[in-house]
């Protein structure tokens, strides 16, 4: 069950003709697919297109009464290869995941099917995570589309020409018989508005009748000599067919064409336009629907860039501003070339007026026309603001909130055993994997020196060919299934590495949102789950594989750590450490128990607190934990100067809290409440003459202390 | 309210605050009243308690049908509303230039969220709320603050309807009050008490910047004789600016263990008052540091602490048990030989000291039920210790470390006042229990020899800074 439910919104999916669709640039771009007459649809969830994955699952019934098929696959490269469908067959297929660590695990496939060219229309949804919340935010698409010859689009961003993009994707792959990317931008997938709906299209032809009529084309197999063809099949015919189909469509757009200033203009990526538009909006040379003193030139096709057209609007200008963002700036090196075959003078600048790192946001764009301006139409340019930036001390009042576990996350009480092991054998090198665990490399935790890649924690780990002190490999159990078992505990045992590599093993692929794999214990009609981590890591011979079936001993977990450390077997040792993620537990058993409540049952709350008054202030606690949930506050003691550790109501009672306390010997301050609604009879009369005879010895007390009080 | 075609707001929320909601109710008030609306945001790892930024842009279209072009993130110097649900995030909007003196109108709650930075610290991590505020106030048109979370409570709301209520009561879009409900009636969840929270926010939108109560903390006044005689004592002995912490110190002190040590305590702070002269910095702070070292947290100290009828009240309110629910208490205790025996008279400590039986059985950290009758009797036989605390182990070492600081400041009080202040102040480093108790006496320690090798008050002092934050 993932994180969000699009259950209510994939219901506008079945929005006919003329009917206006307000919602997410995701849901914008589902019900594009269902307009083209999409036949299959899979992909690897992640951000920013996890959500694309939901809104797919939650609109299986939809899917299936249009005839499309739908599948959650196992990678990127999956997703990928998944696309042979449409080599051979007139079937449409939509693929999709987190770019750019997706497209590098996808591919060894995209060079397959870019190579043999495809037959029906096939289009790769990549989520473009630059920048904000983005992992490796240098590296391009781009780059990818370029190398293997597959066309980008990146469509301005509104919900319409979202959807256009997604239409036109099929059309133009199926023109030019080429894989089509589509790049969405982290904030164009989560971004409201609106279009005019059209009717959902059935596939002409749906997998199930591909697969009963097959059709076998030798031409279109990657082997000598076809693969020879291929090349310059790529070049003669689809490279051509691409660009005339672009042009004769007129996917890119201009405005400002009878623009006043003639001799400048601007080129822009189409992702980027908006804050172009109200960049020049906010300088006087645009105004807010897109009215434009200067010629702009949008590149709704990123790649590949269409001469003639890049001659026509480069013509008697002296000077173009290349707005593109990322480097290299591939962009700006091919409108060079085309220029310079045009045998055009035009200047064309991009880094040297705009940075060459970071998101190019409306301000950064400001700057850079100004700067633009300044040296090639004056006459436009405004005068220089001078920044007021918040003053150094003030600014560093504000902290920095780096990502952390939730609440009661069952991964916290790994990393605190994780600390405490630490503390008895000293600092071991821990090669760290991509998933919520990552967080462990912040504070408070501060464990792990590398991660190199979805599931590649023990891959990671490979190289270190311990004397007496093993590395650490941590993997999560999305990325365990994702390629873990083989790129890491294969390799570990095949080699015999001797590293210790922790399974952390919440149920979820959760830091993508919460969806089933294969290992997950809840029932899903739609899949098959409850596949074992421990039985395929036996499958491929690791002998020293350990189950630890509740994370939140802490005192369990330091033991068997401290035992792989220190065992004198050879081999990998293999700990999986299983407790459900708790965004996804609280999720199920508040409705649950919400229920139970509802029809007057008995329900037992958990959570902890802290004494204030035996609290001394230390916060040893919080450097065990993090947990959100544990704060601090002001100190009731007028003495003491140093706040208290106190427990929000937002605590889910998950325990580490306590076995914190008494693994690591902290403090006696913490407590744990157990709060029991609608009690029994017997709960309610123990209570009872508990309270009584409690309460006449606390009243003795009170009055002895009063005696003796100041 | 100027016609405008344009309305920018941000949003600074952390996660599971519900700023993506609010965003939604916004978006659905300005499309009801004919707006185009778009928002956006970028949720996934920062919604792991990072912080995130939600835009929402409401448009017209153009006279002509044209329609406009929305920004897909805020552009610092053109944003008209940032709405912030915490204090520092309120100050993040400020840092991120969102917030522009004579044009934004600025909301904020005025409580803290702490941050991981600000709770690890061993002493006091937290960030400085004041230059947030006063920076919020100049670099806004309007600057409406008020603490959220207590609002939250009040109401038994969420935050997010409490900051959608002073939107609505900043009067900062053109919509009337009623179109602002009307998006919490259509969302259809939590009707009541969001219509609740919503009217608490639209309220405190039309108060006065208010930060957050904290519990006051009055002078205490005495009520038995020997109390009168103390603060009287007290009150004759020692300069007025350490009152107020020597009567705090004298309370505290019958209340841990009785006259006669609350009497001790006082002849040791004369004897620190006799050195001293105005402003008196030194016995004010030997009046705060002498009572807490004084007041160390043994086992007696801790059982008595856990069984009192006023801490049962309090911890029935924190985890707000309501009538008819049964609550029960356990807490977590891991006692060593060392802290058992040390409770003990000395002659037996000493005994018991040795015993690898009891080491065994004490390796274990202890589930004690304090609600239960059995445990709770336990933990008042541990707590009528007091009557023999003085003859304890601990009693010895502590009074015996106690005097050799106290000499220590003594002796530097007769050349230098701030020098002996500093080594009075090096007792804020002691702290914790087992472990951490013990590391937290060689930090202090190491300043002791520091003093005793001559350091100044200024090297003393960030020596102690150092020390408390590196934990």
């Amino acid at each position: 069950m993932a994180e969000r439910s699009f259950k209510s919104e994939v219901k506008k999916l079945t929005a006919g003709e003329g009917e206006t669709f307000t919602g997410e640039g995701i849901l914008a771009v589902t019900k594009g697919l269902l307009q083209s007459g999409v036949a299959y649809v899979g992909g690897y969830q992640g951000s920013p297109i996890s959500h694309l994955m939901d809104v797919f699952a939650d609109a299986n019934d939809l899917l299936a009464s249009l005839g499309v098929h739908f599948e959650a696959s196992a990678s990127e490269a999956t997703a990928a290869a998944m696309l042979a469908a449409s080599v051979n067959y007139p079937l449409r297929g939509a693929v999709t995941w987190k770019s750019v660590v997706g497209t590098n695990v996808a591919s060894d496939a995209l060079s397959n099917v870019a190579s043999g060219g495809v037959t029906g229309g096939a289009l790769i949804i990549v989520g473009e995570d630059y920048g904000e919340g983005s992992s490796i935010m240098q590296e391009r698409t781009h780059a990818f589309a370029m190398k293997s010859q597959m066309w980008l689009l990146d469509p301005r961003p509104n919900l319409t020409s979202l959807v256009d993009a997604v239409e036109q994707g099929f059309r133009l792959s199926e023109a030019s018989n080429t894989p089509v990317m589509l790049q969405m931008r982290v904030r164009s997938c989560h971004m409201t508005g609106s279009f005019i709906a059209k009717d959902n299209v059935r596939p002409a032809m749906t997998v199930g009748e591909a697969a009963a009529a097959p059709v076998r084309d030798t031409q279109r197999i990657v082997l000598p000599p076809a693969n020879f063809l291929h090349e310059v099949e790529k070049i003669e015919q689809r490279w051509p067919a691409g660009i005339a189909y672009v042009r004769d469509n007129k996917l890119n757009e201009w405005f400002g064409q009878d623009s006043e200033t003639p001799e400048i203009g601007i080129i822009v990526q189409g992702g980027l336009y908006n804050n172009l538009n109200r960049a020049m909006e906010l300088l006087g040379l645009a105004d807010a629907y897109g009215s434009s003193k200067i010629a702009v030139y949008c590149l709704n096709v990123a790649y590949p860039l269409i001469p003639e057209e890049v001659s026509a609007f480069c013509a008697g200008k002296q000077a173009v501003l290349v707005v593109e963002e990322g480097q290299p700036e591939f962009i700006e090196h091919e409108l060079n070339t085309l220029v310079r075959r045009a045998d055009l003078q035009t200047r064309i600048v991009g880094k040297d007026m705009l940075p060459r790192s970071g998101e190019y946001s409306a301000a950064v764009i400001r700057d850079g026309l100004g700067k633009f301006l300044r040296a090639h139409a004056p006459h436009l340019a405004p005068a220089e603001v001078k920044p007021d930036p918040l003053p150094r001390d003030v600014a560093m009042e504000i902290p920095q909130r780096p990502a952390g576990f939730c609440t009661g996350c069952p991964e916290r009480p790994v990393f605190a055993a994780m600390k405490l092991v630490e503390k008895e054998l000293g600092p071991t090198h821990v090669s760290a994997d991509i998933g919520c665990h990552l967080f462990s490399i912040l504070p408070p935790f501060d464990i792990g020196n590398t991660t190199m890649g979805y599931g590649l924690g023990t891959a990671g780990a490979s190289a270190f060919k311990p004397k007496d002190k093993r590395a650490i490999a941590v993997m999560g159990d999305g990325g365990f299934w994702h390629n873990g078992l083989t790129s890491g505990i294969g390799n570990a045992v095949f080699n015999k590495d001797d590293t210790v590599t922790l399974i952390i093993d919440n149920g979820y692929s959760a830091a993508t949102g919460g969806q089933d794999i294969l290992s997950s214990r809840a029932d899903n009609p739609e899949r098959v789950t409850k596949n074992p981590i421990a039985k395929a890591v036996q499958g491929v011979g690791a002998k020293w594989v350990k189950l630890v079936e509740r994370t939140y001993d802490v005192a369990k977990m330091r033991d068997l750590l401290r035992e792989a450390m220190t065992s004198p077997e050879k081999g990998p040792k293999v700990i999986v450490a299983q407790s459900e993620c708790m965004l996804n537990k609280q999720r199920r058993v508040k409705r649950e128990q919400g229920k139970v409540l509802a029809n007057g049952g008995r329900v037992v709350r958990e959570r902890f607190g802290v004494d204030s008054d035996t609290c001394t202030g230390d916060h040893a606690c919080i450097r065990l934990s993090g947990c959100p949930s544990l704060t601090i506050k002001s100190n009731p003691d007028p003495l003491r100067q140093d706040p208290v550790t106190h427990v929000e109501n937002s605590c889910v009672g998950c325990g580490l809290c306590g076995e914190n306390a008494h693994a690591a010997i902290l403090c006696p301050s913490f407590y744990r409440a157990r709060i029991v609604s609608n009690p029994t009879g017997w709960e309610k009369f123990r209570q009872g003459w508990r309270a009584r005879i409690v309460g006449w010895m606390q009243a003795r007390d009170d009055r002895a202390r009063m005696a003796r009080a100041f | 309210m100027t016609e405008k075609n344009r309305i920018a707001i941000a949003i600074l929320a952390l996660g599971g605050q519900g700023g993506g909601v609010l965003a939604e109710w916004i978006q659905h008030v300005a499309r009801e009243a004919g707006w185009l609306a778009q928002g956006t945001s970028v949720p996934g790892v920062a919604q792991r308690t990072g912080s995130t930024v939600y835009y929402v842009e409401l448009a017209r279209a153009g006279a002509d049908g044209r329609m406009p072009i929305m920004a897909q993130m805020p552009m610092p110097g053109d944003v008209d509303v940032v709405v912030a649900s915490e204090l520092m995030e309120t100050g993040r909007a400020v840092l991120r230039g969102f917030s522009t003196a004579g044009k934004t109108t600025l909301i904020g709650s005025t409580h803290r969220i702490y941050a991981i930075s600000e709770k690890q610290v061993a002493g006091d991590g937290r960030g400085n709320g004041e230059k947030i505020l006063a920076a919020a106030r100049e670099r806004s048109a309007r600057f409406i603050g008020f603490d959220m979370e207590a609002a939250t409570e009040r109401t038994h709301s969420v935050i997010s309807v409490i900051m959608f209520g002073a939107l609505a009561g900043s009067g900062a879009l053109p919509f009337p009050r009623e179109a602002f409900e009307a998006a919490i009636h259509h969302s259809g969840k939590a009707v009541k008490s969001n219509l609740a929270g919503f009217a608490e926010g639209f309220a405190r939108a039309q108060g006065e910047i208010a930060m957050p109560q904290e519990e006051g903390l009055e002078i205490p006044t005495p009520t038995t004789t020997m109390g009168k005689v103390l603060a009287a004592r007290a009150r004759a002995g020692l300069p007025d600016a350490a009152l107020a912490n020597a009567l705090h110190g004298l309370a505290k002190l019958m209340d841990y263990q009785d006259g006669d040590y609350a009497a001790l305590y006082l002849d040791r702070l004369e004897r620190i008052a006799a050195l001293d002269r105005a402003p008196f910095d030194l016995t004010q702070e030997a009046a705060r540091h002498l009572a807490l070292w004084m007041a160390y947290e043994d086992t007696i100290r801790v059982a008595d602490l856990k069984v009192r009828a006023a801490r049962f009240e309090r911890v029935r309110d924190e985890v707000k048990v309501k009538d008819g629910q049964v609550l029960t208490v356990t807490e977590f205790m891991h006692p060593r030989l060392q802290e058992v025996a040390e409770s003990l008279p000395a002659w037996l400590g000493r005994r018991v000291m040795g015993s690898a039986w009891l080491d065994r059985a004490l390796s274990k950290g202890r589930h004690v039920e304090t609600t239960s009758l059995r445990w709770f009797i336990a933990l008042r036989l541990v707590a009528m210790g007091r009557g023999w605390r003085r003859s304890t182990l601990r009693y010895a070492e502590e009074q015996g470390r106690i005097e050799a600081w106290l000499d220590r400041a003594q002796k530097a009080a007769r050349t230098d006042l701030a020098r002996a202040a500093e080594i009075i102040r090096a007792q804020r480093l002691i702290k914790g229990y087992g472990d951490t108790f013990e590391r937290s006496l060689e930090r202090f320690a190491a300043i002791m020899a520091q003093a005793d090798g001559g350091a100044g008050a200024e090297a003393l002092r960030d020596a102690r800074e150092t020390l408390l934050k590196a934990a």
